[in-house]
């Protein structure tokens, strides 16, 4: 089960994530983008967890919101609304106390829609939806074993997903513009998505099922 | 990089304190970042709010007042404004019939402004966009998907804003602006690039006897790069690319727009002016209005864009309509 406090949890996780991984995700997107993803996730989760610091929540789709919210606010770019609008989608599926296996299945799709519904990007066009897709998939398929074996599935599916981007080429973001020089690289969104995966994986194999 | 500026960092706010300082008409948020009237919207009328990356001034913080826009939101600069600042600025300015944003196609504005369509309707206040793209230049660039949106936002925000002040609907006033989008046609060349306070150094190089035809508003590269030549074969090739794209007939009017980037006299900008009448005159085609000035600017770019707005009646008199700002004023 995901509470308050796990999802409080999860967002740190991720926040800490993307600290570590800043650099790597910028170096990413400064082959075939404009080479700013990892500081813009940067700026805006730490402004997540400033937004989170003392910010009281019964449902773990209140600390979602927040989140999305602010990242929407601090973010800019594509990635900003893209990662905000899931984050909401998501918090407006978690608004019980305590989210099961299924919820969770149904706010990480609610989550892919809202992303493809404002970038429009399908499956294979080498953006974060090759990583999320699979990865919710997987979650879904999964979510009859309890929401820390499903998460770490999910994880699973993502990393892989997110490696399977480099012989890709791009056809929505930034990179597309690229065309073919666009192969060989991998996406940084597919590895910012892989992130948000493994860390909630992580915090749930930490906690209680 | 010389310029008159405290700290790269501080560029968008310092400028905004000073935009508060030199307009009492306006309401400065300098937190939120969004430029408003200081007048409430009249209740019933419908409200336009655009915004997008600085760097491009007097659009859009110039074009608040009577008769236009009723709040800009600034980005940073070159950057897009996020969904914050959109939405604020449109529960500010709603006058309880709806309000229209303004928005230029490059993808960073397109997103924020979509997303804050979306948390708008969920606050009460309903939205339609009207998305610009009048720039023949490129299918697709560095920034965008699709065509970019220059000079014609002006024309947009000026027709519509005064359609809006008239008492028209949301609908209404969305569907002129789209109108006014879809009669527009854009062309940019530049002779230099620009440099942005926080990169500190020019853009791109372009040498001292070449210009970038077909430049997009970030200095975003366009069709070719050729070496400089008489303002008059550049207006004219310029021109052949906007009426191959839209055909202008003997007998048809048009507003036009000779727009200087940010670094080009007017001295040069008259004889651009007085190139595209003089070859418009030749095809029959009529100016009925025009503006030339400095009003879609790239920081410090050299060089012009010419829009053509093709006109009717009902578009000249909205163009003729009072409007009030900081860059745009006749008619009060």
């Amino acid at each position: 089960m995901l509470d308050a406090d796990g999802a409080r949890a999860w967002v740190l996780a991720l926040a800490e994530a993307v600290e570590q991984t800043c650099e790597q995700l910028t170096s990413l997107d400064a082959a075939i983008g404009d080479g700013d993803h990892g500081t813009n996730m940067r700026r805006g989760l730490r402004a997540v967890v400033e937004a989170l610091d003392g910010f009281d929540a019964a449902t773990p789709g209140e600390v979602l919101k927040k989140a999305g919210m602010t990242l929407i606010s601090s973010v800019g770019g594509a990635s900003g609304p893209l990662y905000g609008s899931a984050f909401r989608a998501m918090g407006k599926a978690l608004d019980t106390p305590q989210a099961d296996a299924g919820q969770l299945a149904g706010a990480f799709a609610a989550g892919l829609e809202a992303v493809q519904r404002l970038g429009a990007a399908q499956v294979g066009d080498k953006t974060m939806v090759d990583a999320w897709a699979p990865a919710s998939a997987a979650f879904a398929a999964e979510a009859v074993r309890g929401p820390a074996a499903a998460s770490a599935t999910a994880a699973r599916a993502a990393e892989e997903a997110a490696l399977g981007t480099v012989p890709l080429q791009a056809h929505k973001g930034r990179a597309s513009y690229l065309g073919e020089r666009s192969i060989g690289h991998q996406d940084p969104g597919a590895t910012s998505t892989a992130l948000l995966f493994r860390t909630l994986a992580d915090v749930l194999a930490g906690g209680p099922e | 990089m010389k310029k008159l500026i405290n700290s790269p960092d501080e560029v968008v706010a310092d400028a905004l304190v000073g935009v508060a300082a030199a307009h009492p008409s306006l309401r400065v948020d300098v937190k939120e970042r969004v430029v408003s009237r200081a007048a409430q919207t009249r209740v019933g009328k419908v409200a336009l709010v655009s915004g997008g990356g600085s760097g491009h001034e007097p659009l859009h913080g110039g074009f608040v007042g009577l008769g236009m826009l009723d709040a800009a939101c600034p980005g940073e600069v070159f950057t897009s404004p996020v969904p914050g600042q959109m939405l604020t600025a449109a529960q500010r300015v709603d006058g309880g019939a709806g309000v229209v944003f303004v928005v230029k196609n490059y993808t960073g504005d397109v997103l924020n402004f979509q997303l804050a369509a979306e948390l708008a309707e969920e606050e009460g206040v309903p939205v339609q966009t009207v998305l610009v793209d009048d720039d023949v230049a490129v299918q697709d660039s560095t920034y965008t998907a699709g065509r970019r949106g220059t000079g014609a936002t002006l024309f947009v925000e000026k027709i519509a804003g005064a359609a809006a002040e008239r008492g028209d609907s949301l609908a209404e006033v969305a569907a002129l602006g789209r109108r006014v989008n879809a009669a527009s046609r854009s062309f940019a060349v530049a002779l230099t690039s620009c440099t942005t306070p926080a990169a500190g150094r020019p853009g791109f190089d372009l040498p001292e006897d070449e210009i970038e035809v077909g430049v997009g508003i970030h200095g975003e590269p366009g069709r070719s790069r050729e070496k400089i030549r008489p303002a008059r074969e550049i207006v004219a090739d310029a021109l052949a690319a906007i009426l191959a794209d839209q055909p202008l007939e003997s007998g048809e009017e048009v507003i036009a727009l000779v727009n200087g980037m940010g670094a080009t006299p007017l001295l040069e900008l008259y004889i651009v002016y007085g190139e595209v009448a003089a070859l418009l005159s030749a095809r029959g085609v009529r100016i009925a209005r025009n503006l030339v000035g400095n009003y879609v600017t790239s920081l410090d770019m050299a060089g012009v864009s010419i829009t053509l707005c093709r006109a009717d009646a009902e578009l000249l008199a909205l163009w003729d309509a009072p409007v009030d700002t900081p860059a745009l004023r006749w008619g009060v």
